[in-house]
């Protein structure tokens, strides 16, 4: 290669070389700003802010969605499998909103660290696939429990 | 290997080439954006949890795919123009960014069409819609400041550096999704250990992905073509190439 291009190439693997570490460190600097949400682990550490708007983020905790039954209030639970922030909400949830789920919910923390949300979003999970594949997968999954359960009786 | 590397620099040869390939290339390409789009939104089943919305996806991630890895393509033309000072890399990398920033607008709008029934909200600020956001000004960014000089040279000199410089969001959009809690999902299609999409929507999906890969071929050649005969319109080949097409 000509020595004047390679020290074109040079300069240019330089270029890139450089401003991706000086970005990178800035991403690195700003990471905690450049999570959308809070874990639950986080608020019950005290890291969240109380009183300003926060997201909190999280999978909703299975038979604790409770809806009022004069009004659009609604109280459910999410957790990251370490620690369990309560949310209460007055409005209506996306239609994927469920149990077992993931949900992220936006608003303030009250002094008893539950948050008042003023907007409850769902989040969708990695996973595709046609709903006679879900219907399999959870009949196996429960036959499967099944048979725990019956081994463990059995030894 | 160079001198195949040099005729890449010559604008008749690639005229040329790029001719040959698109005479069969772009009816391909045609037929298979409408075949994979019959198939993706007729022939697969409905999402378990997502019903019908799903299949947005036929739209959304090629578009995404394809955005970011025309980027790649975009600063690979940059680094040539800078260090072999080759015309042709310059109208590769500026003939890019339209085609890029198309499919970053279409990955972002289809984005927010599926968020709004899925999550909730048409835009939220987490880090894969943002960065997202910033590849499609990144490329609107190339396109501003090619036409803002007057000088070419000076132009793609420029561009070059912008682009290379811009490659270090490629990569951050790719994983955002796991280095921060964004609301935007993980990778379905993983390189190593399973996917967690199923076959009978994974295939058309991938074939998707194929003709959206052949769709920015073309839209780049065709764009390289243009570019190519309006700044050789002086020289010979041109001429005899506008007097056999004009005299038949």
């Amino acid at each position: 290669m000509h020595p004047v291009r390679k020290q074109r190439l040079f300069l240019v693997l330089f270029l890139v070389v450089f401003s991706s570490s000086a970005i990178g460190l800035m991403a690195y600097a700003l990471r905690g700003n450049i999570n959308l949400f809070y874990p639950p682990v986080q608020v019950a550490a005290g890291m969240a802010p109380v009183g300003q708007n926060i997201r909190v983020g999280g999978m909703v905790v299975e038979g604790s969605v409770q809806r009022s039954d004069t009004s659009l209030e609604m109280r459910f639970d999410v957790t990251d499998f370490e620690a369990v922030v309560s949310v209460v909400y007055t409005g209506i949830v996306p239609d994927l909103f469920g149990e077992g789920q993931g949900a992220v919910a936006s608003g303030k923390l009250d002094e008893h660290g539950v948050l008042q949300a003023s907007e409850v979003l769902a989040k969708h999970d990695e996973n595709y696939m046609p709903p006679e594949v879900a219907e399999a997968l959870e009949a196996s999954k429960a036959r499967m429990a099944e048979q725990a359960a019956e081994g463990g009786y059995g030894q | 290997m160079w001198t195949l590397f040099h005729k890449f620099g010559s604008p008749p040869w690639l005229y040329r080439l790029s001719g040959a390939i698109l005479r069969w290339l772009l009816p391909i390409t045609l037929l298979a954006l409408v075949a994979g789009a019959v198939w993706g939104l007729l022939f697969t089943p409905p999402d378990f949890r997502q019903g019908n919305s799903y299949r947005i996806i036929y739209i959304h991630v090629p578009a995404a795919v394809v955005a970011l890895a025309g980027y790649y393509v975009m600063a690979i033309a940059g680094a040539v123009s800078l260090i072999w000072r080759m015309k042709m890399a310059d109208i590769a990398m500026r003939a890019c960014a339209p085609i890029g920033a198309a499919l970053t607008f279409v990955a972002l709008v289809t984005g927010s069409i599926w968020g709004k029934p899925t999550w909730g909200t048409w835009w939220v600020w987490d880090a894969r819609i943002t960065s997202m956001l910033i590849l499609f000004f990144l490329y609107l960014g190339v396109v501003a400041l090619y036409e803002a000089y007057e000088n070419k040279a000076l132009a793609a000199k420029a561009c070059a550096v912008l682009s290379l410089v811009g490659t270090v969001n490629i990569p951050i959009i790719y994983k955002s999704v796991d280095w921060w809690y964004s609301l935007h999902q993980p990778a379905s299609i993983k390189f190593t250990g399973g996917s967690t999409i199923d076959p009978s929507m994974l295939y058309p999906l991938l074939f998707m992905i194929s003709a959206f890969y052949c769709l920015f071929v073309c839209a780049l050649l065709l764009n390289m073509r243009v570019e190519i005969l309006e700044r050789e319109q002086r020289t010979a080949w041109v001429r005899a190439l506008a007097t056999e097409r004009g005299g038949s």
